[in-house]
Formats: C-alpha cells, structure tokens, sequence
C-alpha cells in the first residue's frame, strides 16, 4: 500500500485512494499522540528542513512537532535571519541545503506554484505548505479528517466555504480535496472575493449567506486577510461581518448535528463571533490537534519508496 | 524436486492444549493473575491475545486487560522497503505501569518483531516484566530474544514456511509447515 504521489503539491489531481489512505493512516497516528510517550521512531535519519518565506504559527509548529513526534531530524528556516535577505534565489537556496543530505523539504511560499518548481528542480520530496493563493493542501487534509472523524464520511456531505474564496489557498484546497471525496462543495462571499467562473470547478456559488448554509452540514469560516483591505474589495469590515459573519442567529438554517470550522487564525467579531467559535458545534482546537497526526501521517506516507526512485 | 505437500504441525485440539497450558504456566509464575495484563502483536498475536485473556479470565475469574499493538513504526527495515507498510492502530487502553505485560504473537522467529513491539511497549510506560508467550517457535533467531511460554518448539529451515491459521481469520485454527522452499512466515 503505497501513495501514488510522490510529492504533496497540491490536492488537485491527487485521487481519492491516495486520500483516503493518507486519512486512515491518520487514526493511528492519532493514537500515538495519546500515549504517555507520543514519539515513534520511525523516521529516524530523516532529515526534514521546514522552509518558511511567510510567517505561520499553526502550521509551521504541527510540522514540525509532527516531525519530531516520528524523530526525524528538522532544521527551521526563516527568510528573515537566512541568506534569502542577501538576495539568493529559491533553487540556489534549496540546492545548497540539499548539499547537506536532506530528504524532505517542507516549504511555505508566497509565490503560487514554488512547491512545484522545487519538485522539477531538486531531488526531495517536496510538501506544500502553503503557496501564495494557490493551495494549502495540508490544511484541507485535516480539514477533511476532522469531517470524516465526526460524521463517519465525506460522501454527500454539504459544505459550504464562507469568506474569501479569491485569496484563498484553504478554500481551492479543500475545493479540489472534499470534490474527489464526494462532498457537495458551495463557496460564499462578496462578489468582490469570488473568483470568476468559479462554477467550472463545481461548486455552488451564493453571495447570499442565508442561501448558502441552507441545508449545510459544514461551515468553513476563512478568516478575512485584513492585509488586502486597502485593495478596496470590502468597502468596510463592519459590512462584511454585517452581511458574511457567522453569528449564532445564521446558524438556524444548517442541518441539524452540523459543524463549524475554521483554519485560523480567527478574527472573532469580523467572519466569526466569538459565541459561534466556542460553541459546542465548533471543531477549531479539534482541527489544530488532528493537524499533527495528519502530518505524521503524511510524512509516514511520503517517506516511503525512496529506494524504488534511486534505481530508476 | 518432488512437490512436497504443506505438513500440518498443529490443529484445533493442540492449538487449544497449547493455549490452556501456556495460561497454566502465566498463573504459576506470576502467582495469579493480578498485576497481569495482555497485549497481543497484530494481527494473528491479537487475536490469539483474546484467547489467553478468556482463558485467564476463566481460570482466575478476574477480566484479563488486552490490548493489540500494531509494530510498523518500530520496524527496523522500514526504510528499506519499497512500499510504506500500512499502519494499524494500536489499542492499549490500560494503564501498563507496574504490570507484568505478557506479550503475544504466533511465531518467534528472528526476534525482530518482539525487538519492535519491546520498544513500542516501554513507550507506553514502564511495566513491572514483560514476558513472551508465542504459539510456535521456529527458532532462527537474529537477536537474543526467546519466549517465555512456548506452545510448540520446532526448529525449521529458512527455506521452510510456517503459516498459522486461526479461526477467527481463516475459518480454521491450524499450523501448517510448507516445505516447498519459498520460506517465510
């Protein structure tokens, strides 16, 4: 049982056996963090380096305590205190650090589509932590593990993903992930936030929130970047939570046992009240501990078959 | 070569004999069944766990704790392997500090198997003993690893192949010997 992936780039294209493994792999893994000693040692001298161009706090810790929970060797990388700030390339960057025997590279980048050129360029496994508005695919996998650990399945579950959808990595991400799984995928937003088209994908678009949670099993609530208020897109903070937030008194139209989520972090009182957040429907702090052991798994997973690419 | 056809070492009778007696030999020397719990390597050690549980449980009339342990992450050729084994869950839902840990599975052979599940047992906690209960030994020892309770001890081949079937999983409780030269467990 092996994944057919070799990198983890992107959940677009990735099937839905390779998924589902990555998934069920993930309950053991999950045991593990509940023993008095939660550390394997399975990939031991593995050497995995996290390079980090943005900031990130959720992410950059559940890989690295994923890693070190299976006793891999990690090495952090920040742009601020690296040679990145003297100019040198991405490719330059990676390559001399594979010069010093690395087997796995964890990259978050604010370029679409870097985790895929380092794939083209470099002989590690590459994981996508994160690439500009492209995707996040590690966040929809526990996203999707966190579905399918309260419900039993993804199949004809409706979600719907509020906020954001034109700058959102999570969103695309999960689009592609909860699709292949056999979800029935909505997106909802300001206009002014919808990708165009975005139909072609296969997702029901509302700009009406109430319409949109209509019959909805889950709620993805994406934080709202404040950092691209000045672009103009929201004529104010306040409209929006007016209009998009996730307050107690939307939640009357979701199906009964339903589930709200975020990736965080949360700008309570913007896209979330704080009453929502911490309610009992809500699985944010669930989301961020099934993060670690859907990275483990992940790690588990990728870490395989590296004789079989030698021979080649 | 003559087709050699599969000997079968052990049925539902000496598997059962074998069983009662290792449970018999469990109580003498750990004087009862107190501090005693059982956990078993998946898959067949598992289900072969439950079976000494049951029996324990019977003859000490105290329910036996048991757990399963899937030993994929502590393998040592792990990274050798072309394919990512895939990895089971691992049950020990009791608290195995101070205990007498009987461990189980249905063949010692190189001992690497009971190496894994050794270190994946201390990281639970840290038992009083652990002691080794295997239904057959076929010897071929790679470590210095030996069972405590042996249901039966027959020295083989590499090029021999032990298969041990159990009812819960095949239908039918048996120890089968294939000569036919592929080896393996």
């Amino acid at each position: 049982m092996s994944l057919q992936i070799r990198h983890l780039l992107g959940l677009e294209g990735v099937s839905a056996d390779d998924i589902n493994l990555i998934l069920d792999t993930t309950i053991s893994f999950k045991e593990i963090l509940a023993r008095k000693i939660p550390k394997v040692p399975t990939l031991r001298g593995v050497t995995v380096v996290n390079l980090f161009y943005e900031s990130s706090t959720r992410t950059r810790i559940s890989f690295e305590l994923a890693e070190k929970r299976l006793s891999a060797d990690t090495v952090n990388f920040s742009t601020s205190s690296s040679s990145v700030a003297k100019g040198e390339s991405l490719k330059d960057t990676v390559w001399n650090i594979e010069a010093m025997k690395i087997d796995i590279v964890v990259i978050r980048h604010q370029a679409a589509g870097a985790p895929h050129y380092l794939s083209t360029c470099c002989k590690s496994t590459i994981i996508n932590a994160g690439d500009g508005a492209h995707e996040h695919p590690t966040q929809a996998l526990l996203d999707m593990y966190t579905i399918r650990e309260k419900y039993g399945h993804i199949e004809g579950l409706k979600v719907v993903i509020v906020g954001d959808i034109k700058h959102s990595r999570v969103a695309r991400s999960n689009i592609w992930g909860l699709l292949t799984m056999g979800a029935e995928v909505a997106v909802c937003g300001p206009p002014t936030l919808l990708p165009v088209e975005m139909e072609k994908f296969g997702v029901a678009v509302y700009d009406d929130l109430d319409k949109a949670l209509q019959g909805a099993d889950v709620v993805n609530v994406l934080r709202i970047q404040k950092e691209r208020q000045q672009a103009g897109l929201l004529p104010s903070l306040r409209e929006y939570s007016r209009y998009y937030g996730i307050t107690h008194d939307r939640l009357k139209n979701l199906n009964e046992d339903f589930t709200i989520m975020h990736p965080g972090p949360m700008n309570r009182g913007v896209e979330i009240s704080s009453e929502v957040a911490e309610g009992p429907y809500s699985v944010i702090l669930p989301q961020v501990a099934n993060g670690v052991a859907v990275r483990m798994a992940l790690l588990y997973l990728l870490s395989g078959g590296r004789g079989k690419v030698d021979e080649e | 070569m003559a087709k050699v056809t599969p000997v079968r070492i052990m049925n539902r009778e000496s598997i059962k004999l074998a069983l009662n007696r290792i449970c018999h030999e469990i109580i003498e020397r750990n004087k009862g069944i107190e501090k005693i719990v059982i956990i078993g390597i998946r898959t067949r050690g598992a289900i072969l766990a439950e079976r000494v549980a049951k029996i324990l449980g019977k003859i000490g009339k105290k329910k036996v704790p048991v757990g399963i342990m899937d030993i994929t992450l502590y393998r040592d050729d792990i990274q050798d392997k072309l394919d990512q084994p895939l990895v089971q869950k691992t049950e020990i839902l009791f608290d195995i500090a101070d205990k007498v840990v009987i461990l189980v599975d249905d063949v010692l052979y190189t001992g690497r198997t009971v190496r894994a599940a050794l270190d994946a047992i201390i990281d639970f906690g840290r038992p009083r003993a652990i002691q080794l209960a295997v239904l057959m030994d076929r010897g071929l020892r790679e470590l210095p690893i030996r069972a405590d309770y042996v249901g039966r001890d027959l020295p083989t081949s590499y090029s021999e192949r032990v298969e041990v079937h159990l009812k819960e999983e095949n239908g039918v409780d048996e120890v089968i010997i294939d000569r036919s030269g592929r080896g393996g467990v």
